[in-house]
């Protein structure tokens, strides 16, 4: 049976096709400001790029911030049991995921049978989230896709104290200001993200093995960064940011 | 019966009689003066009988600014005192009591002016600064009644300490009301708030029926009376009839929520200004919140009352409320209440403006989840400051947590229904 997920999320939304068992396919696309229209374009591009037809799709789950907007789901689910299953489905042996979003950061504690057993979410802030690192990015003026690379050749990090976004990006400027190295501060901004995700995996707590998912799991200083902080490995599977669509098909794919 | 009937058959007729009786009450504070009547205003979890039983009208600020959150006017008020100077992370109750005696704003345009000021500290330490700020503006005397934390033990040092303090607070009473304490009325008003409490416990009681005829939604609103009018046969009367609505409702199978099947315990008060979205959403999983910690309070130290010998006895039983014992006393009473009412998980409010409720609930939630095994959710907003609350963020924990619970409970069949009918919750 093929069965379909779509993650809305507040940045990108995602598509997944599973048959039975097993993944067909996936696609991201920028969520724009119409969340319904975004769901339906991307599985729309999904069934495209799969060379799939609507009908032979039995069953869909929506999930993320625009979940309820996606008119033609069968069911809504949220994003943190759907990171959940679908971090299960990619990797069995998975206890913890730790998912950083556009707008929220959670950790998700799972049971051996990929059930949700406890999870903890950021609090009404963005620190800690991908937008922040975005709107970092921003400040330093590098493509936000880079900056992960860019702060792996840091030597000295700098200090990132505020925890509110608006200030730490003041903080941020007046480092550019004085001529702060720009790897050293990406760095920085990382350490800083990295330890308030880091609080929320530690109110659980979380315990090994741990995957990391989300869009922001694709920036290799964050990956670096928390892996120090929370000192035990943290994987990233093949597709971080596909993962809640794909916790949602195959939760699709169970009812 | 159409869906509209069946909503109807489920209000609760009693609620009417409380806001009349609420709006008498306030009627008599804000023409205290005319009627050459003294106004204390006193913190929630203060020593009030003395008050009643010296014809003192009570008035609770904080009381004042669950209503004053509840009709969505904090955060006008929060920043008006914001503007004044105060912290956006001081207390919101004290923000828009502060805010509110120099806008003369809120729900009833200020509360009364006071003659003096009573302020028990076992709730909270803002309290203090709060009243002293409030004892400046309004020049009134001030009587800090002070009630170390009970950590683990009530130690004799402590009785010798606060049992001195009823008599210094006697004391103080007669000098601004220039009358003695009339000892019979005393023991009466003793008394009256003795039965008071306990018909407070049976109210809250009964919804470990299952289903339950009230929700914690619905304790948040009838706790006013034992709040403010504890010690008048008015609190007597409106509970005993409000514990026969209950029986009524229980022996009719009257629940409060449409077909409960997932009962929940909540922690520290309440998000005033969104009760109606809270209870709608968790109304909506088919989820009660059955039971909850803040308004169990005010019968939480009954044990320690003699109403024979009153005024000796409030000194253990001031002392000793919720908010004043050590955390693993927390943790014993919640996990108590949730054998006693059979919870299915507990929602925790970690509340922006009240820090002695909120300081070690993550310790909490950690004894919960390893001895009793249930969910618990935190929930990050603040009682009365609606800029704390984010809805979209609030709607994911909330289903996600349902989606947990549903998960790990087998719902309640109709046969489970009916073999539960007229049996007390069993413990887990």
């Amino acid at each position: 049976m093929i069965c379909a997920g779509i993650d809305i999320g507040s940045i990108t939304a995602k598509a997944a096709l599973v048959d039975d068992e097993k993944l067909v396919g996936t696609h991201i696309m920028f969520t724009g400001y119409n969340p319904a229209a975004a769901g339906r374009q991307v599985f729309d591009e999904l069934l495209k790029q799969t060379g799939i037809s609507a009908s032979a799709v039995k069953r869909v789950v929506a999930t993320g911030y625009g979940r309820a907007s996606v008119d033609f789901a069968h069911k809504t689910v949220t994003e943190i049991i759907c990171h959940g299953a679908g971090a299960h489905f990619l990797a069995p042996d998975v206890r913890g995921v730790i998912d950083v979003g556009g707008q929220d950061s959670k950790a998700i504690l799972l049971d051996a049978n990929g059930q949700v057993e406890n999870f903890a979410m950021n609090d009404k802030c963005a620190a800690g989230t991908g937008r922040f690192l975005e709107v970092m990015a921003q400040a330093l003026q590098i493509p936000l896709n880079q900056m992960g690379e860019i702060s792996l050749g840091a030597k000295t990090p700098v200090k990132i104290s505020s925890i509110c976004t608006v200030f730490a990006e003041s903080e941020v400027i007046s480092m550019i200001a004085r001529q702060k190295n720009r790897q050293d501060i990406a760095a920085g901004i990382h350490i800083s993200t990295a330890a308030r995700v880091a609080s929320l995996a530690g109110k659980i707590p979380l315990c090994p093995p741990v995957v990391m998912t989300g869009g922001v799991a694709k920036n290799k200083g964050m990956v670096k960064a928390l892996k120090d902080r929370l000192g035990y490995p943290v994987t990233v599977g093949a597709m971080p940011q596909e993962n809640g669509a794909v916790g949602a098909a195959v939760l699709a794919a169970g009812t | 019966m159409t869906r509209t009937d069946e909503k109807e058959n489920r209000k609760i007729a009693a609620a009417k009689k409380m806001r009349d009786i609420m709006t008498t009450y306030y009627l008599d504070a804000l023409s205290a003066s005319q009627n050459h009547r003294q106004v204390a205003w006193i913190t929630s979890g203060g020593p009030v009988e003395p008050l009643v039983a010296m014809d003192i009208i009570p008035v609770y600020p904080e009381n004042h600014g669950a209503m004053i959150g509840s009709a969505k006017m904090g955060e006008d008020l929060c920043t008006k005192a914001e503007e004044m100077g105060y912290s956006a992370d001081l207390c919101a109750y004290a923000r828009a009591d502060i805010g509110c005696a120099v806008a003369k704003g809120g729900p009833i345009g200020g509360l009364p002016k006071p003659d003096m000021l009573i302020c028990c500290n076992n709730i909270c330490g803002t309290v203090l600064k709060w009243y002293e700020v409030q004892a400046r503006y309004y020049d009134v005397p001030l009587f800090i009644f002070d009630t170390p934390v009970c950590h683990t033990d009530f130690f004799p040092e402590t009785a010798a300490y606060v049992k001195a303090q009823i008599t210094e607070y006697i004391t103080f009473l007669e000098t601004v009301t220039r009358q003695k304490l009339d000892m019979d009325r005393m023991n009466q008003v003793g008394h009256l708030s003795f039965e008071g409490q306990k018909l407070w416990q049976q109210v809250l009681r009964t919804t470990a029926h299952k289903p339950s005829p009230m929700s914690a939604f619905d304790a948040f609103f009838f706790l006013a009376l034992i709040v403010t009018l504890r010690g008048t046969t008015t609190a007597v009367d409106f509970y005993k009839e409000l514990i026969a609505e209950m029986e009524d409702r229980i022996a009719n199978g009257i629940s409060v929520v449409a077909d409960e099947q997932y009962r929940l315990l909540w922690d520290n008060l309440p998000v005033w200004h969104r009760l109606k979205w809270l209870s709608k959403k968790f109304s909506d999983h088919k989820a009660c919140l059955v039971a909850d910690t803040y308004t169990s309070a005010w019968c939480g130290a009954i044990q320690y009352i003699d109403p024979d010998n009153f005024l000796d006895s409030i000194a253990q039983a001031y002392t000793r409320i919720y908010l004043n014992i050590g955390i693993d006393q927390m943790a014993d009473q919640i996990l108590d209440m949730i054998a006693f009412y059979d919870v299915n998980g507990l929602v925790m409010h970690s509340n922006r403006s009240c820090k002695p409720y909120s300081f070690g609930q993550m310790d909490i939630m950690h004894i919960v989840q390893k001895k009793a095994g249930i969910p618990v959710l935190m929930l990050e907003a603040d009682m009365v400051d609606p800029r704390s609350f984010s809805e979209s963020q609030m709607d994911t924990r909330i289903d996600a947590f349902m989606e947990i619970i549903q998960h790990k409970n087998r719902p309640h069949t109709s046969a489970d229904m009916q073999t539960g009918t007229g049996q007390k919750a069993g413990g887990r």
